[in-house]
């Protein structure tokens, strides 16, 4: 009898305890609160090498925000593989941290999901203003005329890598400048198994990145002003169609190049079978590859005309990170301090000199530590010819479905199969049908 | 008023009975009750686990769920069947292109159960035979079974890279037998690929399950078939397949369900986006829902795979087990 009565008690409360947790989960509800002053979860983004360099470069930072504040910051670093995906899923359920890391061609994209909290001028206030971080890097922070839905935090621009030994083994005096000059000298270098550049053909963003810009120098955009897709115009077919044809019709990317996704195009450069590589702030990747610092020169991206600027002239996308308060956190007033302490100026100096990239912040930026010639470069092209990735709430899908297209492309081209301008706009035209209508 | 008596005399008898009725019947309850008590952590459990999450997820695919719902889901409005329409109407391109990965999937799943089951049949039968180092040969062919699948399908990866993996190595530097090193991971060769590792983890398990059914078959029926002079194949066509009968129905259905929902293999050979020749469904629903954020239409597609995989499901046991009544008459 008594047995009996344990089991059936232990039956009843295991039931509740269930029917509990079944009720208790995902309830999304609220706008953040202060519930939990004394800890923080805060998701990072991979900045370094792997995700192990991060935490070491991280945590003495955490460390030090701990003994001003008082408030302990658990720390995960996802990868890029991941970061999207476990960002949507904490939106669904309203579980996710108090502070988290958005590649900032994202703002607009997740800004639309209603997951983070608005940087309204209060907020801002509470932070030391909107007026501390450089325009080029507000720009890419949400949608135009609304309220920024992260704030910047490390800012990148592509640039052009170039070995310096197979330049002037070749007698290559200088870096391109156009991209007639790029191609010539990219011909010199393909052949008995080097080439001229390497790419990621498989990786979906970096084909986003670099099609936004080659079109852009054709004068198109992918949406239009009032932000349909607008994949097929002429100018964006033939922007697209020049960075392919670098493989398919050029012959300065090695055939293999359609299939890189994991940045086996980086570690090609570093071992010297590619003379030349775009890539945005990818010093320290580098010297973790072992080539040194002065084994590669940085110049910027070549453009049509030769000098970079505006308009067409454009030859990097507004790369970088931004930081964002989930809507949900339990810590409203902690997720503000830690946002301010990590742009200050100090923790931007030391946080992007460890990630070799560039402080939106303007006080940090003016740093003799951001002056050397490498910095100078991406600094001057953050500042005069890069433009934001596509701010509209499609902008995510808009990486995949594109990037999707441009990656089939570059496997017909390697495949021997011609690219032209139909094979081009059909490609993307299939992309653009994916899109949501609206 | 004498038949009363023995009714008084009956009920006086029994009203011990009744009077103590009252106070056993919560103890009858009880013991009654207890099992079913017993049941309930279990059934919450399996509603909690199973049921609640489909349920959502049909309740979802009747939803415009888009980014901008995602926060709160159940604020995103009612779209009736509008994404059934957008999923089935195969002149558009969303359909069309759910049509073409259906059309893959079901090709890449009848070959991919086929040779499952020839290999691992065949390896089973020849694992009969008692012989040195029968153990370690049958410990070696489970090894693609047990190890764990993203681990085995980078490997796969690597192998079939284009400029630096074993498969070009032996098939174009060594055998020459490209004329040129092909491309595995991308383009109209990934199907080959695909099936190649799904081939490769699959069969183990048709080889432990056929080696299991091949015990219960009694020696004696080989023995008398071998006096009357039958050979090798004919025992195998006469005795045991026959045999394997039940053992095969519920192998093939087993890795056709498994075969036509994986998703790992393709995912981890080919990352989000699976090249046309062997996007398979369940990878083109991820893309459908995660990548394009459009969480109505992935339900919905679904929902439809789920309704596909049923009537095949019901379909085959109804036919496989009606062709084994009249075979049993």
């Amino acid at each position: 009898m008594r047995t009996e009565r344990t089991a059936a008690v232990a039956a009843v409360t295991m039931s509740l305890a269930l029917a509990a947790t079944a009720c208790g989960g995902g309830s999304s509800t609220g706008g953040g609160s202060d519930d939990s002053p004394k800890t923080l979860t805060y998701w990072a983004s991979n900045q370094g090498a792997s995700v192990e360099v991060d935490k070491k470069v991280l945590q003495p930072e955490l460390d030090k925000f701990e003994k001003q504040t008082g408030i302990k910051v658990k720390v995960e670093v996802v990868p890029w593989s991941d970061l999207l995906n476990r960002i949507l899923t904490a939106t669904t359920s309203g579980q996710g941290p108090d502070v988290l890391n958005i590649g900032n061609t994202w703002s607009a994209s997740l800004q639309a999901t209603g997951a983070l909290l608005p940087w309204t001028a209060e907020n801002f206030g509470r932070i030391g203003g909107k007026d501390r971080f450089v325009d080029s890097a507000l720009g890419s922070t949400g949608a135009e005329g609304k309220d920024p839905a992260a704030v910047p935090l490390y800012s990148m621009a592509y640039a052009l890598y170039y070995n310096k030994k197979m330049f002037a083994d070749a007698g290559i005096s200088k870096p391109p400048a156009t991209w007639d000059e790029f191609r010539a000298a990219g011909k010199k270098f393909s052949k008995g198994g080097k080439w001229g550049l390497g790419v990621e053909g498989s990786n979906l963003s970096e084909n986003i990145h670099h099609a936004v810009v080659f079109a852009k120098q054709q004068g198109a955009e992918f949406f239009t002003p009032d932000g349909r897709p607008d994949y097929t115009n002429p100018k964006a077919v033939t922007g697209v169609k020049q960075f392919v044809d670098l493989m398919a019709k050029d012959k300065i990317i090695a055939p293999g190049n359609a299939e890189y996704a994991q940045n086996q195009s980086v570690s090609d450069f570093a071992k010297g079978r590619t003379a030349m590589l775009l890539w945005q702030s990818a010093s320290a990747n580098l010297t973790s590859q072992g080539m040194s610092e002065d084994a590669y020169g940085i110049a910027p991206v070549p453009v049509q005309s030769g000098t970079p600027g505006t308009g067409t002239g454009v030859n990097s996308m507004v790369m970088g990170i931004n930081m964002a308060v989930f809507k949900n956190t339990d810590n409203l007033d902690g997720a503000t301090k830690f946002v301010k302490f990590m742009t200050s100026d100090g923790e931007q100096k030391i946080l992007n000199q460890a990630y070799s990239s560039i402080p939106p912040v303007k006080g940090a930026q003016a740093d003799p530590a951001f002056n050397t010639p490498a910095n100078a470069v991406l600094k001057d092209t953050l500042a005069k010819s890069a433009i934001a990735a596509p701010q509209v709430a499609e902008e995510s899908q808009f990486e995949t479905t594109v990037g999707t297209a441009v990656k089939s492309l570059f496997a017909d081209a390697a495949a021997g199969r011609p690219v032209t301008e139909a094979s081009v706009k059909a490609a993307l035209d299939k992309a653009q049908q994916q899109m949501p209508t609206k | 008023m004498t038949t009363t008596v023995p009714d008084e005399a009956a009920e006086r008898h029994t009203s011990p009975g009744t009077a103590d009725g009252p106070r056993r019947r919560p103890g009858r309850i009880r013991r009654i009750g207890l099992p079913y008590l017993l049941l309930l952590p279990a059934l919450l459990l399996e509603l909690l686990v199973h049921l609640v999450p489909m349920v959502i997820g049909i309740v979802m695919s009747f939803k415009t769920l888009t980014q901008f719902y995602l926060r709160d889901w159940t604020t995103a409005p009612w779209s009736a069947f509008d994404n059934y329409r957008t999923a089935v109407d195969f002149n558009a391109p969303v359909g069309e292109a759910l049509l073409k990965s259906f059309t893959v999937t079901l090709t890449f799943t009848l070959l991919s159960v086929g040779l499952c089951w020839l290999i691992g049949t065949t390896a089973a039968l020849y694992m009969q035979e008692n012989f040195r180092g029968r153990g370690v040969l049958r410990a070696l062919f489970l090894v693609p079974y047990a190890l764990p699948v993203y681990t085995a399908v980078i490997t796969w990866v690597f192998m079939f890279q284009r400029d630096n993996g074993l498969v070009n190595k032996v098939l174009y530097d060594q055998l020459g037998l490209t004329d040129k090193p092909l491309f595995w991971l991308i383009g109209d060769n990934s199907f080959y690929a695909l099936l190649t590792v799904s081939v490769w983890k699959g069969w183990p398990f048709a080889f432990l399950i056929v080696m299991a059914g091949l015990q219960n078959i009694p020696r004696e029926l080989y023995e008398a078939a071998a006096l009357d002079g039958a050979g090798m194949l004919q025992q195998v066509r006469r005795i045991t397949l026959p045999s394997l009968r039940p053992v095969n129905q519920v192998l093939v259905l087993v890795l056709f369900l498994w075969t036509f929902n994986d998703f790992n293999t393709p995912y981890v050979l080919f990352g989000k986006s699976a090249p046309e020749a062997a996007n398979l469904i369940s990878i083109h629903i991820y893309q459908a829902s995660f990548v394009t954020w459009n969480f109505g239409t992935g339900s919905a597609m679904s929902v439809l795979l789920l309704l596909f995989l049923l009537v095949v499901t019901g379909g085959y046991l109804w036919f496989t087990s009606r062709g084994r009544r009249t075979a049993d008459v």
